[in-house]
């Protein structure tokens, strides 16, 4: 398995990080001092309750949040001295979002809504087209390519959301809860989808998660309560 | 970049055709509003010039008494035919002089009557008034001299005695004077003013003298100065002329007037501008308005697709591009409201001209100023919807419900 290849660079390297919202008596502290070493290739699954500071973890690796102290280094660079576009980039170039809520613009195909981040990349209209309709067919939906969201059913939607996530070949898979909204079998289908796309293309890929049966697919497990990460496991080392 | 927040734009627009489409009423009747109001008011100041170039140009016109405020005179001596005659003579640069004075009287024929203004004056008044006839003849020599009961009618007067009758030869009764049609004038239709220009009789100076008026009195002087000449001199050496011959001693003011018509066509004009900048201004607030109407419809877009801007942030997009997606979205709304406020205003300036009988003029120049004031108000009223949308913290965006 990649994770033990500890010769590897990288990816991903969190010291001591902490994320405080709000101030004084009211203050939250949502991390507090994660140390957390993700390398290329990596399929990683971050548990925890609700509150345990996972999902904000995610944000802060997704460049879409910052710590409050600490150091967060993604290639080497410190995400934390970047500005909001300097990030905003980062994210565009690197990073695909795949979130609970599926989040696709609504009143928009299935093929539009896997072209936006192409959009964004500049790539022009035929290339694009071309890209949306190969990622759709990845996760199984050219069938679906003029369906807007409202018409798709939520595992269709989360594959929809998959496609978008995908279609730029990031380097980083970011999934928060994905099979969150969906019952087994959707769950499983999305899960088999992650892990072939981290098998066959080699992308890294962070999924927080609550569930055990979905954590399974994963290389290594971070578990996190309170604001720190409690104990990482590995699952080849397991089995 | 901007091709494809274009794109958007059309696309969110035709999402909500019936919000769009009320929300760029506004900006509409604004444009409309604005346009059709500085056309109507280019169509009176071109009536207003059109009119007073009718009348004569270079024309002054001198009156007995000083104006004290408005149209109050004080009490002078009339001119008499002598006056008007020293002009013509010492005057340089005179092209023309006609003395005349009228009186409201009552023209009757047959069972027609008609109350008009009656003015006695000479063939001169046609010259110096661009009058022309346009049917019999002018006063004859002979006729000035002896004051001869003959008259020339105005197209107004002619209509209401004599409808469809040729009334050339007939006898009208001027009050004890009954005297014969010799003449139809021009019809030069309303005054700036709204008074009915072809609401006269003219008969010679000295019949009038003699038979309605009973006296020498001239009320009434025109005198147009040659093409090319300064009326200023002109008007001076009238004074000057006037001065001397009432015998008026240095430290007495002017019982009489002198007034140019060009300082009328400046008064006029500038009024009528004044008029057409402030309906200009009252319409440009209701643009604002229109404004103000755009800015609250993409608040409440912003609001409506949080979780669409903060997908888009977290994809990459930069604060920039969703300022740019949004304020476009505003523009390409409020240049619509253009686009149809432009069209509207030419429907409008042209059944507004009609019912106000101004010349229908359209002005390429204002419509393109209104349709780009419409582009404005968009960027303006934009900025601020699309600035709150390009700040949304991504996280938050994306949980909201």
């Amino acid at each position: 398995m990649r994770g033990d290849q500890h010769t590897k660079p990288a990816l991903v390297e969190l010291a001591g990080v902490t994320k405080v919202y709000g101030t004084g008596g009211a203050a939250t502290h949502a991390l507090r001092g994660i140390d957390l070493r993700i390398e290329e290739g990596d399929f990683v699954a971050v548990m925890g309750a609700s509150g345990s500071g996972k999902s904000t973890c995610l944000n802060i690796l997704g460049c879409l949040d910052t710590p409050t102290s600490g150091s967060y280094l993604f290639r080497g660079v410190e995400v934390g001295r970047l500005t909001r576009n300097q990030r905003a980039l980062l994210r565009r170039h690197y990073f695909g979002f795949v979130f609970q809520g599926y989040n696709l613009l609504s009143r928009t195909s299935a093929l539009e809504n896997v072209e936006l981040p192409l959009v964004y990349r500049g790539i022009p209209a035929m290339e694009r087209r071309r890209l949306a309709r190969r990622a759709l067919a990845a996760v199984g939906l050219e069938q679906h390519e003029k369906h807007s969201p409202a018409e798709l059913s939520g595992g269709e939607q989360q594959r929809v959301a998959i496609a978008r996530a995908l279609v730029t070949e990031p380097q980083v898979l970011l999934a928060d809860e994905p099979t969150g909204n969906l019952d087994t079998a959707r769950s499983v289908e999305i899960m088999e989808l992650i892990t072939s796309f981290n098998r066959d293309r080699g992308i890294t890929v962070v999924m927080v998660t609550h569930e055990t049966e979905m954590a399974a697919y994963a290389d290594w497990v971070a578990s996190f309560v309170d604001g720190r990460v409690e104990s990482i496991a590995r699952h080849d080392e397991v089995a | 970049m901007l091709y494809n927040a274009f794109r958007l734009a059309l696309h969110e627009i035709r999402r909500n055709v019936m919000r769009s489409s009320l929300t760029i009423l506004g900006v509409v009747i604004g444009v409309a509003a604005v346009i059709t109001m500085v056309n109507i008011g280019s169509g009176a100041t071109v009536q207003v010039t059109e009119q007073i170039a009718s009348l004569g140009t270079n024309l002054l016109i001198v009156t007995p008494g000083q104006r004290m405020g408005m149209g109050q005179r004080a009490p002078a001596p009339a001119f008499d035919v002598d006056d008007a005659e020293a002009i013509a003579r010492e005057v340089s640069s005179v092209a023309g002089v006609a003395p005349s004075s009228s009186r409201l009287v009552t023209a009757v024929f047959g069972n027609e009557n008609w109350s008009t203004s009656v003015v006695g004056t000479d063939n001169r008044f046609l010259e110096v008034g661009n009058w022309s006839l346009e049917a019999g003849r002018e006063f004859t020599e002979s006729e000035r001299r002896a004051g001869s009961a003959v008259c020339i009618l105005g197209a107004t007067v002619r209509r209401e005695l004599f409808g469809n009758q040729d009334p050339l030869g007939s006898k009208i009764r001027l009050e004890k004077l009954a005297c014969q049609v010799i003449g139809i004038l021009q019809s030069k239709g309303q005054s700036t003013m709204g008074t009915d220009r072809d609401d006269l009789v003219l008969v010679p100076l000295r019949t009038f003298q003699r038979r309605l008026a009973g006296n020498q009195d001239v009320r009434l002087i025109q005198v147009s100065i040659d093409k090319g000449s300064s009326t200023e001199v002109a008007e001076e050496e009238i004074k000057r002329l006037m001065r001397k011959r009432r015998h008026i001693s240095p430290a007495e003011d002017d019982d009489f007037s002198v007034m140019d018509l060009k300082e009328i066509t400046r008064m006029l004009t500038g009024t009528t501008q004044v008029l057409t900048a402030l309906l200009g201004a009252v319409a440009a607030v209701s643009l604002l308005v229109g404004g103000i109407g755009i800015m609250n419809i993409m608040l409440v877009s912003v609001t409506e697709r949080t979780r669409e801007i903060g997908t888009r942030l977290a994809i990459g997009a930069l604060e920039r591009e969703v300022l740019t997606q949004f304020l476009v979205e505003a523009v390409v709304l409020s240049s619509f409201g253009g686009v149809f406020g432009v069209l509207l205003a030419l429907i409008a300036s042209v059944v507004a001209s009609k019912a106000l009988r101004v010349p229908f003029v359209f002005n390429p120049g204002i419509a393109i100023v209104g349709f780009l004031f419409s582009v404005g108000v968009g960027v303006v009223f934009g900025y601020f919807p699309a600035r709150k949308a390009a700040r949304m913290d991504p996280i938050e965006a994306l949980r909201h419900e």
